[in-house]
């Protein structure tokens, strides 16, 4: 309890550190904040959302960009489903942009977009399928991604790509959540594009009331 | 109620059977061989090959799974049509459209003449052989009941103002498939652009083609068998108040996929590679 004229404290429900190339999953509830903190700063964060009460409700990177007119996402964006609903708001930022067109990396693709010497390489949707395959989903539940952290212009003859990084250690952002949310993560293992320096790293995160 | 004739069972068989044949402008050929298609070198398409013809009308939708080497003809009858368009890979639907994919392994956004749909496991869903038009989008998606209701007042798909994701449920629920399994689409014939500040920017199909843009048509060429689901509804990003789309001509037929002599595979090395993976797949099946 707060007495007057103090601040309140926001209770820290969890704070944890993820290992660099790992998945994470956890189930963020209606009015809780979770915050992805780049501890050695350039280190991308993909991220999907599901309604935990409904998975079949998911992030939609199209339906959020389409409300906001705008492809990057920054502080105030809302994050809406397949169904158009907010499930959760940027409410807070130190990097200035994030990505959500740019997808998530998989085996498959690397082989595509470097060579097939890459194809058993660890990506960031074998890690979802990880993740999913602990709470009775898979890969039909694969759908569009946020890119925390990560930097994918659009040149004006439509040309775009994952480029060097806008992060740096320390900078956060601050996602609050407007349903059950449950959150999947892969802290993305690539290393054949700038998307994490070069160098994957941990991330820490932490939920708070 | 007028009196039809229909208060007996036989009445009412005479009625109904009646009804065949009554002109509407959007329907399907059936069979498919009645159609009349001219392919772009301008050779009637021998109708044994035939395999879809069908006008989809403003607000409809239609789908239908083609052979690999198939190919799927879109015309835009009017300059209007908005075809928000889903591919699975027909064999494992599992295996589906990847729009993020298509555009970062292609270094580019906007699709054109050349360019590929790929899908979740790297492989080469089809190849736009054909494209007059070039305006069309990879990165709005589909609208919702609820962009509907927010834009038209109503978005049911039983009303007048049908949204495009309830269409591709309804589809999709005809091949076994479910919500779970509408990922992002691609719309033809309506364009969106990136502006260097990341804003997104309509271009109407007309405005693109610097004339009406009736009659823009796209090609595309199934590398895998397909499953293809079409809901021809306005672009979420289409700023007239008014629900406002034209009617969507589909029409398919036998052909040959894409293969190492073809320009197409050899376009680019990521385009290589994927037709590679493609071929690996198809290897595959034949030990199935």
């Amino acid at each position: 309890m707060n007495g007057p004229g103090e601040a309140s404290t926001p209770t820290v429900l969890y704070d944890e550190i993820v290992p660099s190339r790992a998945p994470w999953s956890h189930v963020v509830e209606p009015g809780c904040t979770l915050r992805i903190i780049d501890v050695d700063g350039n280190q991308a964060v993909d991220c999907i959302l599901y309604n935990a009460d409904d998975p079949a409700e998911r992030y939609s990177a199209p339906d959020t960009i389409v409300a906001q007119g705008n492809i990057f996402l920054v502080e105030g964006s809302q994050l809406l489903s397949n169904e158009g609903r907010p499930m959760m708001t940027v409410s807070a930022t130190t990097c200035a942009r994030h990505d959500t067109i740019g997808g998530a990396c998989s085996r498959e693709s690397n082989a595509l977009r470097y060579g097939f010497h890459t194809r058993q390489q660890h990506a960031c949707v074998d890690n979802f399928l990880l993740a999913h395959s602990t709470r009775g989903m898979g890969k039909r539940d694969m759908t569009s991604n946020v890119n925390w952290f990560m930097n994918v212009p659009v040149d004006p003859d439509g040309t775009l790509g994952i480029v060097d990084g806008i992060s740096a250690p320390g900078l956060h952002v601050d996602l609050r959540a407007h349903m059950r949310v449950l959150v999947v993560i892969s802290n993305c293992p690539q290393i054949n594009n700038p998307c994490n320096g070069f160098d994957p790293t941990p991330i820490r995160l932490m939920i708070t009331r | 109620m007028p009196d039809r004739g229909t208060a007996s069972t036989r009445g009412a068989r005479a009625h109904a059977r009646a009804q065949a044949g009554t002109e509407v402008p959007y329907r399907p050929t059936v069979p498919a061989r009645d159609a009349e298609i001219v392919d772009r070198d301008g050779e009637a398409v021998d109708p044994t090959r035939l395999l879809w013809d069908e006008v989809v009308g403003p607000g409809g939708e239609a789908s239908k799974v083609v052979p690999r080497g198939a190919v799927v003809r879109l015309v835009d009858l009017t300059g209007d049509a908005c075809a928000n368009v889903l591919l699975y890979n027909a064999s494992q639907p599992v295996e589906r459209l990847n729009v993020a994919d298509t555009v970062k392994v292609q270094w580019q956004a906007y699709l054109g003449p050349g360019s590929l749909l790929l899908s979740d496991m790297g492989r080469v869903l089809a190849t736009i052989v054909a494209d007059t038009s070039a305006n069309h989008d990879t990165l709005c998606g589909a609208s919702t009941l609820r962009s509907n209701e927010a834009r038209y007042g109503t978005g049911a798909a039983s009303g007048p103002c049908p949204n495009a994701r309830d269409r591709f449920a309804v589809a999709l629920a005809k091949h076994g498939l479910d919500r779970r399994d509408i990922v992002p689409n691609v719309n033809f014939f309506k364009g969106v652009r990136v502006d260097p500040d990341g804003a997104l920017r309509f271009v109407a199909g007309s405005e693109a083609a610097g004339r009406e843009g009736a009659g823009s048509v796209v090609e595309l060429r199934a590398e895998l068998p397909l499953l293809i689901v079409i809901a021809n509804t306005p672009h979420v990003l289409d700023p007239r108040s008014e629900y406002s789309v034209g009617p969507l001509r589909v029409s398919a037929w036998t052909g040959e996929p894409t293969v190492r002599a073809d320009p197409e595979w050899s376009a680019t090395p990521e385009a290589a590679r994927a037709f590679l993976q493609t071929e690996e797949f198809v290897l595959e099946g034949t030990t199935r």
